[in-house]
């Protein structure tokens, strides 16, 4: 049943997901993207609505693709999902929290584990920078490499962003894709570009 | 038990403002219950609030959920904990919920088409960022540059691992490596102690 389904996914996601909302991805590019549910394009589409929109990045996405795929009773299911390893485990470790932090096998698995969620945070971006400038879905199409189909639009556009977010002032998720929405209306329906 | 009652309505009015105002992710809202919940309402000290950032950010799961059940916990136990957490979530809920309703019809329209398109790169680049940012705070030893790489490369090269497998193996290898390296440095301790206590002892016998 797909409710238990949504359920069970995203609890798993929500389980795994250790540092915050960008975390996230990688779990559910493997569980969401993996499963068919939506296509990496549609998860960039909730990630930039995500960003715009008030509330946890993780809960609004859960909930965007708990909708797609069931309707109301879909996004309950997948929030209910992501939301329930943070309540079972804060409520566990509330209680015996001085030796939570000092027990060092809790200390040794988080230095462990920071490193991995490094890789594959920087993964996934090298992965959609990758897709979205060569239009080419995985890295192992590569030769499939057309140098007409190259999306000029897509390389102005991140090294705009890319330029902007290092200023302290502009490094606003919110302005940043305000800045390329505009920029991505006068590339792709003023001037054409593909 | 009235006092019970409003105490828990505060503690979910508190957390939905929290949850409404907060853009961007569970850390942006850590100013909000800086002000709201240690500030105004005197719920918990910085100290505590610095102990539960740590855990909010240790623990898996939704960062916001985790501070919000957390607080929740402390003043009102398991029922605190649910309406915290229901306070927080409410917002998005229901906000992308009714976003959700009209999204196929609004994903129609050319103009929003070429916007996304736009911002589908913008995208890339904001987790570009998160990842750096990451990379800055991380701690940098032989063994972690060699788990970002590996990470890395089986996560582009390797897809079929899925990522579960590979967070848990960082966390599993976490403990195995540093757990080594601890008993290492305890033997090599003995062995100055040893040493000393050599020196200490030879001295005497000139």
């Amino acid at each position: 049943m797909i409710y238990l389904k949504l359920l069970w996914t995203f609890f798993k996601i929500g389980l795994f997901t250790i540092g915050g909302g960008y975390a996230m991805i990688p779990m559910i590019q493997s569980e969401v993207i993996g499963a068919g549910w939506i296509t990496e394009d549609q998860l960039l589409d909730f990630i930039a609505i995500s960003e715009s929109t008030p509330g946890p990045f993780a809960i609004n996405v859960a909930t965007f693709v708990g909708f797609s795929q069931s309707g109301f009773l879909g996004a309950l299911c997948a929030t209910i999902g992501v939301i329930l390893p943070s309540i079972i485990i804060i409520i566990i470790i509330s209680m015996i929290i001085e030796k939570f932090l000092k027990n060092r096998f809790v200390k040794y698995g988080l230095m462990g584990v920071r490193p991995v969620v490094v890789g594959l945070i920087l993964a996934v971006s090298f992965g959609l920078i990758f897709t979205g400038i060569t239009k080419i879905s995985n890295i192992y199409n590569i030769s499939e490499f057309d140098f007409n189909k190259v999306s000029i639009a897509s390389i102005i556009i991140m090294v705009i962003c890319f330029v902007l977010s290092r200023f302290k002032k502009l490094n606003k998720p919110i302005l940043l894709i305000l800045i390329s929405a505009i920029l991505g209306i006068v590339f792709y329906g003023l001037f054409h570009m593909v | 038990m009235k006092q019970k009652l409003k105490d828990l309505w505060t503690l979910f009015i508190t957390f939905f403002k929290i949850g409404a105002f907060t853009f961007g992710g569970g850390l942006a809202m850590i100013p909000l219950i800086s002000k709201e919940i240690v500030e105004k309402k005197k719920w918990m000290t910085d100290e505590e609030m610095i102990d539960m950032i740590a855990i909010a950010e240790s623990t898996p799961g939704v960062i916001a959920v985790n501070s919000a059940t957390f607080v929740g916990f402390r003043t009102h136990k398991v029922l605190g904990a649910l309406i915290a957490t229901l306070g927080v979530t409410l917002p998005s809920f229901v906000i992308i919920c009714i976003i959700s309703i009209f999204y196929e019809k609004f994903m129609e329209i050319e103009v929003i088409k070429w916007a996304f398109l736009g911002i589908k790169a913008c995208v890339a680049i904001l987790i570009l960022n998160a990842g750096i940012k990451l990379l800055k705070n991380v701690r940098k030893n032989v063994y972690s540059i060699i788990i970002i790489f590996a990470s890395f490369g089986i996560s582009l090269f390797l897809p079929f691992i899925k990522t579960v497998y590979v967070i848990l193996g960082g966390i599993i290898l976490g403990v195995i490596v540093y757990t080594i390296i601890e008993l290492i440095n305890k033997k090599k301790n003995k062995e100055d102690v040893k040493d000393n206590k050599e020196i200490d002892n030879s001295e005497g016998e000139v």
